[in-house]
C-alpha cells in the first residue's frame, strides 16, 4: 500500500486559469507514489445551467470548462499515470465523458479509461412541496413553481471505487468538492468507511485544495501587509497526504505565490461555520483540534484533523427561476457631478415609485459607494466625489418592470441633469438557489466505465 | 504601552459564503495578539460594524491552535449571491469592512 499521495488542484473553479495546471503535472509527475489532478468547477448556479443546457440539447450540459482546462494536460496526465478527478460532468457527466474520448483521439493520444459518476440528481424524484418541505433556513421553495436542478452531493466512495475499477479519468456530476481529494484517497490508502479521523484528514485535503490558489497566495495579497512574491504566476497546490492522515501542502517549484501558516489558515476557515462541525457526506469534519506548522520554504505542515459519524441526510443544492436581473449604469464628472448624481437617482426613485411600485430599486454610486449600501434605501450621497458612477438593479419575474428601470435610466441622457454619460444595460437571467437536506436512500450513486475507443 | 491600531495592522480575513450567510475568518498575523483580539473584537462589536447590513445573529468561533476566529453572520447578504441585487453579493469585501476596527494593542 502507498505511503504518501499525491494530490494536486488543477482549478479552483469553472473561471480559473488553464494554465495553471501545467506546473503542476510537471510536479506530480516527478513525485514518486499514487499521484492525482483534481477540477472543481461546479458552482451552485453553474450545475443549473447545464440542466438548461441539456434540455435542449442532450449532447450537451457538462461544464464549459472541460476543454480548456484538460487540453493542456491531457498527454501529459497519461503518459506520467497521473489520475483525473474532476466534477465537469456537471448534468451530463456520460456526455462530458464522450467529450474527453473524443478530445484524447484529436490529441493523438491512447484511448483513456473514462468512469462516469452519477446519481446525484434528484429531478422527478421529489416534488416542489416536498423539496420545500426539506428546505434548510429558508422558505425560498414555498413559492417556486418549477425546479430548474435538484442535486445531491455525493460523497467519495463512488470516486474510490471508479478508480479501483482502473480509471484513468474519473467525470462526476455534483459530489462534495472534498470528495475530489478524498476519494483518490480512500482508493490509494484503503481506509475504512467508519474510520472517522482518517476520513475527516481526506474531507480537510479536499477542502484546502478545492479552491488552488486561495491556499498558495490568491485571495490573500495585501501589498505591504500580506506580500506574495510573483501572484502573476502563482502555483497552484499539492497536497502530499500520508497514510496515517498527516499531510504536506506545496506548491510547483519554480512558481509564484507563497505557502505558509497564514495562507493555510485562512483557506482552513474559507466558507465553514461551525469549525467543530463540517458538513460532509462521508464525514463531520473537526477543525477544532487541527495545527498548521510552516517545516520550509512553501511547506506548511497540517494535522489533527478529527472525524465524527457521517451525517444521516445528504445536501441537495435545488435551483428555481429567479427572474430577471436589470443592471443600469450612468456616470456624471467634474464639478458638482455629485449633487448631479444625487439628482439622478431621485428622479430614477420617484419615477418608478409612481411606475413600478411594486419594483425595489437599488442604486449604488461607484466611486463613493458601491458596496456598502443597502438595497431599497435612498442614496445619500454625503461624499464629494468628482467622477461618480450610478448603477441601479432590480430584480423581478416581471421582466417588463425591470425594463421600464432601464429606460428609465437611459432616459436620463435628454432629461436628466446635465453631463450624464455612458449608458450600459443589461437583462440577465436569474437563478434562485436553495439548500435542502435529504433522506439518503434518494441517493442512488454508480460508477459506469466508458472505454477508450480510440 | 497600548496603542490603538486599525485590526487590519495585526490580522488578516477571509470572507466565505453560504447562502444568505457570511462568515470570516480572522487570523492573527502574530499569534501573541490572540489574547487582545478576543478580548475586543466581541461578536456585539462585530455586529455594531455590520449594523447596516442588519444580521440577525452574529456568532464567533475560538481557534486558539490556530490563533484565528470565525465570525458568522447571518442573513446580511441581501439574500446571497443569487439573490442579491449589490454588485458583491458574495460579501468578499466584506472582510476588510471588519479589519477597519480599531483596537487597542499593548
Amino acid at each position: 500500500m502507498a505511503a504518501r499521495v499525491f494530490i494536486g488542484a488543477g482549478a479552483g473553479f469553472a473561471g480559473d486559469r488553464s494554465d495553471a495546471a501545467g506546473p503542476v503535472v510537471d510536479a506530480l509527475a516527478a513525485a514518486d507514489g499514487p499521484r492525482f489532478l483534481i477540477y472543481e468547477t461546479l458552482a451552485e448556479r453553474t450545475l443549473a445551467l447545464c440542466q438548461i443546457e441539456r434540455r435542449k440539447d442532450p449532447a450537451r450540459g457538462y461544464s464549459p470548462a472541460l476543454e480548456r482546462m484538460l487540453t493542456p494536460v491531457l498527454a501529459r496526465c497519461l503518459a506520467n499515470g497521473i489520475k483525473v478527478v474532476g466534477n465537469f460532468g456537471a448534468a451530463n457527466p456520460p456526455a462530458a465523458a464522450r467529450r474527453i474520448g473524443e478530445l484524447a483521439r484529436s490529441l493523438g493520444l491512447r484511448a483513456p479509461r473514462i468512469a462516469v459518476v452519477e446519481g446525484d440528481d434528484l429531478s422527478g424524484l421529489l416534488s416542489a412541496a416536498e423539496f420545500a418541505a426539506r428546505e434548510i433556513d429558508g422558505t425560498m421553495l414555498a413559492q417556486a413553481r418549477d425546479i430548474i436542478s435538484a442535486n445531491l452531493y455525493l460523497g467519495a466512495e463512488p470516486i474510490a471505487q471508479a478508480l479501483d475499477q482502473g480509471a484513468d479519468i474519473v467525470v462526476t456530476g455534483r459530489v462534495a468538492d472534498s470528495a475530489l481529494a478524498l476519494g483518490p484517497l480512500l482508493h490509494a490508502f484503503r481506509w475504512r468507511a467508519d474510520d472517522w479521523d482518517r476520513l475527516a484528514a481526506g474531507t480537510l485535503a479536499g477542502h484546502l485544495l478545492e479552491c488552488a490558489a486561495q491556499i498558495t497566495g490568491g485571495y490573500f495579497a495585501d501589498p505591504g501587509y500580506k506580500d506574495v512574491p510573483n501572484l502573476a504566476e502563482v502555483g497552484y497546490p499539492i497536497a502530499e497526504v500520508d497514510a496515517d492522515s498527516g499531510m504536506t501542502i506545496t506548491k510547483p517549484a519554480g512558481t509564484g505565490g507563497v505557502v505558509n501558516r497564514l495562507t493555510v489558515t485562512e483557506q482552513l476557515l474559507y466558507e465553514i461555520h461551525d469549525p467543530s462541525a463540517y458538513l460532509a457526506p462521508d464525514v463531520v469534519l473537526d477543525l477544532g483540534a487541527v495545527e498548521v506548522a510552516e517545516i520550509g520554504k512553501d511547506r506548511v505542515r497540517v494535522t489533527g484533523a478529527r472525524g465524527k459519524p457521517a451525517p444521516d441526510t445528504l445536501k441537495a443544492t435545488v435551483c428555481v427561476d429567479g427572474g430577471v436581473l436589470g443592471e443600469a449604469e450612468i456616470s456624471y464628472a467634474g464639478p458638482n457631478a455629485t449633487a448631479r448624481a444625487q439628482l439622478a437617482a431621485d428622479i430614477i426613485i420617484e419615477r418608478l415609485r409612481q411606475r413600478a411600485p411594486a419594483l425595489t430599486v437599488r442604486v449604488d454610486a461607484i466611486g463613493a459607494t458601491s458596496i456598502l449600501g443597502s438595497s431599497g434605501r435612498p442614496l445619500d450621497l454625503r461624499a464629494a466625489a468628482n467622477d461618480i458612477r450610478l448603477r441601479f438593479a432590480a430584480q423581478s419575474a416581471d421582466a417588463a418592470q425591470v425594463a421600464m428601470l432601464l429606460d428609465e435610466v437611459e432616459a436620463l441622457y435628454c432629461a436628466g441633469p446635465a453631463g450624464g454619460a455612458g449608458v450600459r444595460r443589461h437583462l440577465t437571467p436569474r437563478l434562485a438557489s436553495a439548500s435542502c437536506l435529504i433522506e439518503r436512500r434518494y441517493a442512488t450513486p454508480r460508477v459506469t466505465m466508458i472505454e477508450g475507443t480510440a | 504601552m497600548s496603542r490603538e491600531i486599525r485590526l487590519h495592522e495585526v490580522a488578516n480575513a477571509r470572507s466565505g459564503d453560504k447562502g444568505n450567510r457570511l462568515n470570516i475568518a480572522l487570523v492573527c498575523r502574530d499569534p501573541k495578539d490572540y489574547g487582545a483580539l478576543a478580548a475586543q473584537v466581541t461578536a456585539e462589536r462585530v455586529a455594531q460594524i455590520f449594523a447596516a447590513r442588519h444580521p440577525t445573529r452574529v456568532l464567533r468561533y475560538d481557534l486558539p491552535k490556530l490563533a484565528a476566529f470565525n465570525i458568522l453572520l447571518d442573513n446580511v447578504l441581501e439574500g446571497g449571491v443569487n439573490a442579491s441585487l449589490g454588485l458583491d453579493g458574495h460579501g468578499k469585501s466584506l472582510s476588510f469592512l471588519l479589519l477597519d476596527m480599531p483596537i487597542t494593542i499593548g
